[in-house]
């Protein structure tokens, strides 16, 4: 089957490896501790492991599109950074 | 119910898993790869980092877009929430009239999409429609391929005459579900109308409303085919909506990077109020069970 | 019934009188719709059903539109049922994320995909197949029958299933010979919605086909731009596509309610 018509690059290939292998390891975590660690959080509602790592994800992308908004496409590992920051603070209280 | 852990239950879901993941990663990918990326055609692509995504975002054309989109939807929801919950009340309870009410009601729900355009654009032509020409006859200034009032009262009428019958099934099945007891109860207590509404009618229609508040926003903030048909997104771009912008982007103007940056900000946005919404069901489902 | 109900009477004549006016042009002639205004027609002519009925470019629009929706719905409800058992009986890793990741593509709009869709299935070779069109709808419709599946299973007591495997009964015979008369209903519900929303979808099933597997819908977008607006035709095309809806409905009546609250009431 041929996949040029999908256009990869290696930028999109690596988001996409990076997005499995975060998958992958939190499958690894989940049968190593099982049960997501549930909790009521910042927001209000139940959270598990996999529900932060979703807040987590879908926050970054909202970052980097504010980002991109307000300060052009430049130097995105700004929002890049501060989506870690934003990581960081849903594991530790959402 | 209590269910119990049973990690075999994978393999039951598999074929879905990979059916979905067939239909949904592979296309997804692909705009996420062509959005970073200039074609003029043939596979040949070139990279360009971030330009789409700003250009899409600080577009007029799209702010536009979006905003009658939200628009739309926050019209559409005003009018087709309460107007469900009204007649659902006021529906035969018993009988054969439920059966010919039911059917008849969800008659427009069984129409494809361009035919309800087409019927609606017939319907509001001034010079072989019913609606246009009786609005004609009564000396109103009706015209929906010109003006753009008209061709908003339109598409809000498509719509409302298109879907309030799932809310009104999806509230009557609500009702339908609460004991004859109840009423007899609130009867003997003398409780008036709007007391037996407040506390045993609308607290058991929570449940299926919150369904038909999220079926009717995502559908409607995707809407194409019946405003395409009827106004073709006119006049001038008034009812233009998000949908009916992408396609024209991505197979009108084959402007592949944009429509893909433009994809990627729509399904996110998409994603996180169905994440919303769905966190809030469950969390309330959870609340009703303890 | 007691007393006529004025709200659903009055709420029933504004959805039919649109639906009235495509039936009564469907039966005019193309010189007495634009001729003059009646709200009868005045010369009844069956002329305009009996072009489509003859017409191959027309009557082969609704062979392919059946074709392909009773080919989604059979693939849907296929893969839909052991899934939607397994959610509604256990618990397995990372079972509510992937939940919500089939019912979160339900919500995504298929403008999204139309472009990659056509150069998937083009470049697989599926283009203007029916099947093409049957595996895209799958997107929204397998998410559906698995969400109104398992509203209807967990509506079936676990106690049956036990009592079951005591019996001796396998898994495969327990959940065919059992099982699924149990929820037979639920099973045609979920199916009456793969057919609805397969049946009513335009967008992605035009991007797909272009000559073999043309949908009727496509085939109606046609004649409008092109042959200069054969109103009568078209209105009888448009009846002609309500009919299947008309008779599907009738029998899943009793239980429509239920199912467009996704077996959840």
């Amino acid at each position: 089957m041929d996949l040029a018509w999908m256009g990869w690059t290696t930028f999109t290939g690596t988001f996409l490896a990076v997005i499995a292998s975060l998958l992958i390891a939190m499958t690894v975590w989940e049968i190593a501790r099982p049960g997501g660690a549930p909790r009521k959080g910042l927001l209000g509602f139940t959270s598990t492991r996999g529900d932060r790592l979703f807040v987590t994800l879908l926050g970054s992308a909202f970052i980097h599109l504010a980002w991109m908004y307000f300060a052009g496409g430049v130097d995105l590992w700004w929002a890049l950074g501060l989506s870690g920051l934003y990581g960081l603070a849903v594991f530790r209280w959402v | 119910m209590q269910r119990t852990k049973n990690q075999k239950a994978w393999f039951l879901v598999l074929p879905v898993f990979l059916l979905v993941a067939f239909s949904a990663i592979i296309p997804l990918m692909t705009v996420v790869n062509y959005s970073v990326q200039d074609s003029f055609g043939n596979n040949e692509f070139f990279w360009v980092g971030s330009e789409w995504f700003v250009e899409v975002l600080n577009s007029d054309r799209l702010h536009d877009a979006f905003g009658r989109q939200l628009m739309f939807s926050g019209i559409i929801l005003a009018i087709e929430i309460p107007l469900g919950i009204w007649i659902a009340l006021k529906m035969p309870k018993k009988g054969w009239a439920v059966s010919v009410c039911l059917v008849l009601m969800a008659l427009p729900l069984l129409i494809p999409w361009n035919v309800v355009g087409t019927i609606w654009q017939i319907f509001a032509r001034e010079d072989i429609g019913l609606l246009g020409h009786t609005l004609a006859a009564l000396g109103v200034d009706y015209n929906y391929t010109q003006d753009t009032l008209s061709a908003w009262i339109t598409v809000i009428v498509m719509d409302v005459w298109h879907w309030t019958s799932l809310v009104v099934l999806l509230c009557y099945a609500g009702l339908s579900s609460i004991p004859d007891a109840y009423y007899q109860a609130a009867k003997i207590d003398g409780a008036s109308k709007w007391a037996v509404f407040r506390h045993i009618q609308l607290p058991k229609m929570k449940r299926v409303l919150t369904i038909a508040v999220l079926l009717r926003f995502m559908d409607s903030f995707m809407i194409y085919t019946e405003p395409f048909v009827v106004t073709g997104g006119g006049p001038g771009n008034a009812t233009t909506f998000l949908s009916i912008d992408l396609v024209k982007m991505a197979i009108g103007q084959f402007d592949v990077g944009p429509a893909a940056a433009f994809s990627i900000v729509y399904f996110l946005v998409v994603l996180l109020v169905s994440w919303v919404f769905y966190t809030v069901v469950t969390a309330s489902d959870a609340e009703d069970q303890s | 019934m007691s007393k006529l109900r004025l709200t659903p009477v009055l709420y029933i004549v504004f959805l039919m009188v649109p639906i009235y006016w495509l039936l009564t042009m469907s039966l005019k002639t193309n010189a007495e719709i634009l001729g003059g205004f009646s709200l009868w027609p005045k010369d009844p002519t069956l002329a305009n059903f009996r072009t489509i009925l003859t017409d191959a470019s027309w009557y082969s629009g609704y062979i392919n539109s059946t074709i392909y929706v009773v080919l989604n719905t059979i693939i849907s409800i296929t893969v839909a049922l052991p899934a939607a058992y397994a959610f509604s009986r256990y618990r397995f890793l990372g079972d509510k994320h992937l939940f919500f990741w089939l019912l979160s593509n339900r919500m995504a709009p298929p403008a999204v995909f139309v472009l990659p869709f056509f150069q998937l299935y083009s470049s697989i070779g599926l283009f203007d197949t029916h099947i093409a069109v049957a595996l895209a709808h799958c997107l929204f419709n397998v998410p559906l029958a698995v969400w109104i599946l398992e509203g209807f299973m967990s509506g079936v007591p676990k106690e049956i299933d036990e009592t079951a495997q005591i019996d001796g009964y396998s898994f495969p015979a327990f959940f065919t010979r059992i099982f699924m008369p149990l929820i037979a209903s639920g099973i045609g519900v979920a199916a009456f919605f793969c057919f609805m929303f397969s049946w009513v979808e335009l967008l992605i099933a035009r991007t797909l086909t272009s000559v073999d597997a043309k949908p009727i819908a496509a085939v109606m977008t046609r004649t409008v731009s092109a042959s200069g607006l054969d109103w009568g035709v078209l209105a009888a095309a448009g009846v002609l596509t309500i009919v299947p809806g008309a008779i599907v409905i009738w029998f899943v009546r009793n239980h429509i309610a239920k199912g467009f609250a996704l077996g959840r009431v």
